[in-house]
């Protein structure tokens, strides 16, 4: 009945297809959505038009159109912004689909104009048959679930990192400070995974301090350095390209590795560690000083990683779930106080107070968080 | 009530009795009537539960970590169910057990450890965990302002303080004094991580060296100007002083706090380098003692009291009028007396190449209107030693009686 790993196969070659696709290819909003027929969703900077609000149980292909201004991104949540299924990058005009497989119960449609804050959300009921599954079976869903989070997510990563690098090759240094860490957010969503590939995630990430004695210093922080110090990203081209080629291993590795439940609950708290000890500090993006960006993805990745397993702590541990949904809540809204536009303030703008009050919104959350792990294992 | 007293502590009273000239009478009394118990060895248990909280007339130990709490969530209950996880685990701590009931590597392998572990295999080295609750507590936030006591009034301005607010205040402090230093740092750590996202550490200092004997088994530390300190502190053995100046009395404010009592904290730098430079005879005239043995400048030994009368062949006073010692006495202050338990603390250097250094002054008292104020008032003023010193934090606790059971908890008649 459930099978996440062709739908994560038709997410990519749909995503694919949307790519390539004009402004016109949105089918006409209305459209009836029996059987395969697409959802359209007519999104702009402040409206989300989902064509049904109620589906029947099973497949269903959502067809998200941008008609705004700014980038927008597309979920379908279930209950705690559990990620059923989401497109990422569709830029203004263009149309992208995503399947999302849906059991009966109540869901929300948001579009996320700008691709950050809670979007523009509205319900979605789902009727028909859904046998209970099995507590493995949650568990191998969890996995599924987190694991078409992840392909979406570096799909995106490989896009921005695409325009990103091509911006430093044509010595665009504003175009490629502004997507600096728009590339990066897709990258702090899921980085635990890249972590896991040991050699690739230094070059992709390290900082000037963590490089050895010998060793060239590569990657993201190295463009950042020269795009906001020195100012000079004439001699970077081979250090674009490289970054380009790790992040497009980094990308292939990761659609083939395999992951455990224990994983997904230990990638959600090492997210959180990477907030407390890099982003709080301002020592993740010292001369872009964009370390809300990634504070914001890493927050994002920790919890579709979490909520990935929230139908086994459901079962398992209820009150832990209620206490996870008001610590994510907090947190959120912490941060929430230092929007900046469609961005974020930058983190030499915080007064210590305030980042004070976001280190404690984060350790109010990471340790509830770091109980996931063993109730995920019992 | 005699479980808590051994062999050794009666040893060691015995001894004090004789050095404590003057006041052995008392002592020998007041050890009958005072049932606070104590550590044997430094290395042993002391009782968590009983009438008073134990870390103010326990004989100090040598380190301290002192921690001030900020509480970040609004709801009364997460704050109350706080108080009963704390209160738990520092019974356990203080008996030299984990902190939690799995402890540091008995739980599940995928969980993190309820304990952190640094204290396996340490013993209890006398651990006492001794909570106090700010005037910022009382505010609108949990409904307490109704509750708070008239002896816990902000303190006013001193003269010459500058006191810097991120290391002054908070809503609860823990004091945690052990004669192991990784002792008082593992429990503080653990009550902070118990507490994360309802409360939040304003600040907390780490001290040695107590700086205050509160026994007469002990004898006078020195504080890093080197001198003895605390020679006249109120003493565990002193039992009507301590009834007097020390233990809320019932009436005294609201009965919560009976069998309390109210703390304050003052960090205080010193300038090490320029009282290094001072000449010895200056040093003494400041703090109105020999630098080597504590007494008195009109005296021979340590206990014997000043005499702030006698005047020397010049005709001015022997024991200076802005000396230390005379300005502090319980005579200029209409008896008034506090139990002293401050530490020395290090906080490295301070950029400039000079000692970041000092004294953590803390002092327990019945009412501070009547104690700490006016005896600081007197020593911003005049107080010789300013010239070498700064207040540069604040804080003021009521502490409230002890846990007397299991079933008991932190602040239980406050919330009551």
């Amino acid at each position: 009945m459930r099978t996440p790993i062709v739908l994560a196969a038709a997410a990519l070659s749909l995503a694919t297809v949307g790519g390539c696709s004009s402004s016109g290819s949105g089918s006409p909003a209305g459209a009836g959505a029996t059987g395969d027929e697409k959802i359209a969703v007519a999104a702009t900077d402040t409206e989300c038009k989902v064509a049904k609000s109620e589906l029947p149980a099973g497949t269903s292909t959502f067809s998200v159109t941008n008609n705004g201004t700014k980038v927008t991104e597309f979920y379908v949540y279930a209950a705690g912004d559990r990620v059923m299924g989401e497109v990422e990058n569709i830029v203004p005009g263009l149309t992208r689909d995503v399947v999302v497989e849906l059991p009966a119960g109540m869901y929300e449609t948001a579009c996320k104009p700008g691709m950050t804050g809670k979007g523009i959300r509205g319900p979605l009921k789902v009727t028909g048959e859904s046998k209970p599954l099995t507590s493995d079976a949650k568990l191998a869903d969890a996995v599924a679930s987190y694991k078409r989070y992840v392909k979406t997510q570096s799909d995106a990563l490989l896009d921005k990192t695409k325009e990103f690098t091509e911006a430093v090759k044509a010595g665009d240094v504003d175009k490629a400070k502004e997507l600096y860490p728009v590339a990066r957010t897709y990258w702090e969503r899921i980085e635990p995974v890249a972590e896991a590939f040991g050699d690739l995630d230094p070059a992709i990430d390290a900082r000037e301090n963590d490089v050895a004695e010998g060793e060239e210093w590569t990657g993201f922080h190295r463009l950042e350095k020269d795009l906001w110090v020195n100012k000079d990203v004439a001699g970077d081209g081979k250090i674009a390209d490289k970054l380009m080629a790790d992040v497009n291993t980094i990308v292939q590795r990761s659609a083939t590795v395999d992951l455990s439940p224990v994983q997904l609950a230990n990638g959600a708290k090492g997210l959180l560690d990477e907030v407390a000890t890099g982003k709080i500090t301002g020592e993740e993006d010292r001369y872009s000083h964009t370390d809300l960006w990634d504070f914001d993805a890493n927050l994002q990745g920790s919890k579709a990683a979490v909520q990935a397993l929230r139908p086994v702590l459901e079962e398992r541990d209820p009150e832990l779930v209620k206490t996870l949904d008001a610590k994510f809540a907090d947190a959120e809204s912490a941060l929430a106080a230092h929007r900046s536009g469609d961005g974020w303030k930058l983190h030499n703008e915080l007064s210590k107070d305030e980042l004070k009050a976001l280190s404690d919104a984060i350790n109010a959350l990471a340790e509830p968080i770091s109980k996931v792990a063993s109730v995920v294992a019992k | 009530m005699s479980t808590g007293i051994s062999r050794r502590r009666l040893f060691g009273l015995g001894a004090a009795g004789v050095a404590a000239v003057g006041a052995g009478a008392v002592a020998a009394r007041s050890f009958a009537q005072e049932p606070v118990a104590h550590a044997a060895s430094t290395s042993d248990p002391v009782p968590f539960y009983g009438p008073h909280q134990a870390g103010i007339t326990t004989p100090a130990q040598d380190r301290l970590h002192f921690v001030a709490f900020d509480v970040i969530t609004k709801k009364k209950a997460e704050l109350v169910d706080l108080l009963q996880e704390w209160t738990a685990a520092a019974a356990r701590m203080t008996q030299g057990k984990d902190a939690g009931p799995f402890g540091a590597v008995g739980g599940a392998p995928e969980a993190p450890p309820d304990d952190t572990g640094e204290a396996l295999g340490l013993p209890p080295s006398g651990l006492t965990l001794t909570i106090g609750f700010g005037p910022s507590l009382f505010d609108e936030r949990f409904g307490l302002a109704d509750r708070r006591p008239p002896a816990l009034a902000d303190l006013p301005a001193f003269p010459g303080e500058e006191l810097q607010p991120e290391i002054s205040g908070g809503d609860i402090c823990v004091q945690a004094c052990a004669n192991d230093p990784q002792v008082a740092v593992h429990a503080i750590r653990n009550l902070a991580r118990i507490g994360f996202g309802k409360v939040s550490v304003r600040y907390s200092q780490l001290g040695f060296g107590r700086t205050s004997s509160t026994s007469r088994s002990q004898a006078t530390p020195r504080n890093l100007m080197g001198f003895k300190d605390g020679t006249n502190n109120l003493k565990l053995e002193d039992t009507a002083m301590l009834r007097d100046h020390l233990w809320a009395a019932p009436g005294d404010g609201p009965s919560w706090m009976d069998g309390g009592t109210y703390l304050v904290t003052r960090k205080i730098r010193m300038h090490i380098e320029t009282w290094d430079r001072a000449p010895l005879a200056e040093q003494e005239a400041i703090f109105g003692r020999d630098k080597g043995t504590g007494a008195p400048l009109t005296g021979h030994g340590e206990f014997d009291p000043p005499d702030f009368a006698k005047k020397g062949p010049d005709g001015k006073p022997v024991i200076p009028g802005t000396a230390h010692v005379r300005l502090a006495h319980p005579d200029a202050h209409g008896g008034a007396r506090l139990l002293r338990r401050g530490y020395n603390y290090v906080d490295g250097s301070d950029g400039l190449g000079r000692l970041d250094a000092g004294l953590f002054f803390m002092a327990y008292q019945r009412d501070p209107r009547k104690q700490f104020v006016p005896i600081q008032r007197t020593l911003s003023e005049k107080d010789a030693l300013n010239e070498y010193i700064k207040h540069v934090s604040s804080g003021l606790f009521a502490c409230p009686p002890g846990v007397v059971d299991a079933g008991d908890y932190w602040g239980r008649a406050l919330f009551a």
